[in-house]
């Protein structure tokens, strides 16, 4: 599996898109440091900008790049090595591509800029989403053989969790707007790593306090240990499970 | 070597694959012969393990493919059409391969001489021609000298002195005691080469024999006319 790990990561590194986007968001982050005085706020703009951006291409290039290696896979498979090793290591290729494409495209910045216990959250947060965007992709591009549909599903779900997900619950939120549902909002938002991430960043910005009772109630709830154990429990389900079941649909595919 | 009992698959509603009994012994070249889309690389895939069979097994050495992977470190597979990363050099190829499976024995490089193929380790896969795509194949199918050779369609897009080097280099491999699997459209080349031959009729074995048996049965003095006989008349039964 390690050997493949390296094709893989080496194979990533000389397509360039990754090594183009890494420095594009780093870029990125340090004009948003550069612009404004008040690190905090920046970091604000950049938790939207990246709460956007990294799903939607972690998710994309994963898929895209999945299909791309078919060849590669479809080589592997007549050889004397197991499927898990096959799709374990195409995962922990792509997952690691971009836990250090993040680390790097947003480390810098940030350590250099806000270096506190906001900036790493944003930081880990962020490395947390990409990987598990990267593992729903695992699991969109195995249910289909078709590229063009296996990129389409990819974006209907990027865009559930970015914008549909999030209607939906101020949907809910309007029509019960009678009950006290914050607890629900809560149990809800756990089953959207965007949200979750978000949430998990806005708690440690200390500007909880505009939230309303919302905020009181997540401010309460994520400011504890017990709230911080259960948002990284969920985050890590969110990268786990996606890429169980994409493992187990695999070994069972046809090629 | 490599026995089949009872191997059934179907694509959604294509069965493509019935009930499939038979078995293949070392030292042999086997002809899969049969129409298009008469299951003959779906037959092969599930050897390979690229294909999960709905019903049956296959063993290999008497033990079964379908639970582990390391039977696979003795069979050699040269596909109809190679298809290899786009962006690596045929030498990155071999390289990788020798990497991934090498096993300490000596490895087979006669065919990459022979297709003097390492005046091209420098040139990217995807410009590769389809005749040279499918030397880099064959030269991979044995480059680790397996007990078993799986070629399907091997000389399709070989020009004529290529298809001679992989002819000896398959007769060779069979004298050693190797099992080769073959499937062509080649007549000529299946009477050439092949010891015994299978012919797939629908997803089912029709028969499985030497070519002589099939000569007596059919009355027929060449094989062309002996299997043209049988693909009109259907059964040999």
């Amino acid at each position: 599996m390690l050997k493949i790990i390296k094709y893989v990561i080496y194979d990533i590194l000389r397509n360039k898109i990754l090594l183009f986007f890494t420095l594009f968001l780093a870029l990125m982050a340090f004009s948003l440091f550069m612009m404004q005085d008040d690190p905090s706020k920046s970091l604000i703009s950049l938790m939207s900008i990246v709460l956007i951006i990294v799903p939607l291409v972690s998710m994309i290039f994963t898929t895209i790049y999945f299909y791309n290696s078919y060849e590669f896979i479809e080589l592997l498979v007549s050889q004397p090595i197991s499927r898990k090793a096959i799709i374990m290591g195409e995962y922990f290729g792509v997952a690691g591509s971009w836990v250090l494409s993040i680390s790097l495209s947003l480390g810098i910045p940030v350590a250099l800029y806000s270096a506190n216990a906001t900036g790493l959250i944003l930081l880990l947060s962020s490395i947390a989403l990409s990987v598990s965007f990267v593992s729903l992709a695992f699991l969109v591009s195995v249910l289909t053989r078709d590229k063009s549909r296996g990129i389409g599903i990819s974006l209907i779900v990027w865009f559930f969790f970015s914008v549909i997900y999030d209607s939906l619950i101020l949907g809910i939120l309007f029509f019960f707007s009678e009950y006290p549902l914050e607890k629900a909002v809560l149990a809800m938002a756990s089953f959207n790593p965007i949200d979750m991430a978000r949430i998990l960043i806005l708690m440690k910005m200390d500007i909880s306090a505009l939230m309303g009772l919302t905020g009181a109630v997540y401010k309460k709830f994520f400011g504890s240990g017990f709230g911080m154990i259960f948002s990284t429990l969920v985050m890590l389900l969110w990268i786990l499970i996606p890429v169980v079941f994409a493992q187990k649909i695999f070994k069972n595919k046809n090629l | 070597m490599i026995r089949i009992e009872h191997l059934s698959k179907r694509f959604g509603n294509l069965e493509v694959l019935k009930d499939i009994h038979t078995s293949f012994g070392g030292g042999k070249i086997v002809t899969i012969i049969g129409h298009n889309g008469s299951g003959k690389t779906t037959l092969i895939k599930c050897i390979l393990g690229m294909v999960i069979p709905d019903s049956g097994n296959i063993y290999y050495n008497d033990s079964s493919i379908l639970t582990g992977h390391h039977y696979r470190s003795e069979i050699g597979y040269m596909p109809q059409i190679g298809h290899y990363p786009d962006n690596m050099k045929v030498g990155q190829i071999f390289e990788m391969l020798k990497d991934l499976r090498h096993n300490g024995r000596i490895l087979d490089e006669e065919l990459l001489e022979a297709y003097e193929l390492k005046s091209i380790f420098n040139k990217p896969l995807r410009t590769l021609s389809g005749g040279t795509t499918q030397k880099v194949s064959a030269a991979i199918a044995y480059l680790f000298d397996p007990a078993v050779l799986i070629l399907d369609e091997p000389t399709a897009g070989l020009d004529p002195l290529a298809s001679e080097i992989l002819k000896a280099k398959t007769l060779k491999a069979r004298n050693a005691g190797k099992l080769i699997l073959i499937t062509s459209h080649l007549l000529s080349e299946v009477e050439e080469l092949s010891d015994n031959i299978v012919y797939l009729y629908d997803g089912m074995i029709n028969f499985h024999s030497t070519i002589e048996e099939l000569k007596e049965r059919t009355g027929e003095k060449s094989l062309s006319k002996a299997i043209a006989r049988i693909m009109k008349g259907g059964n040999l039964a």
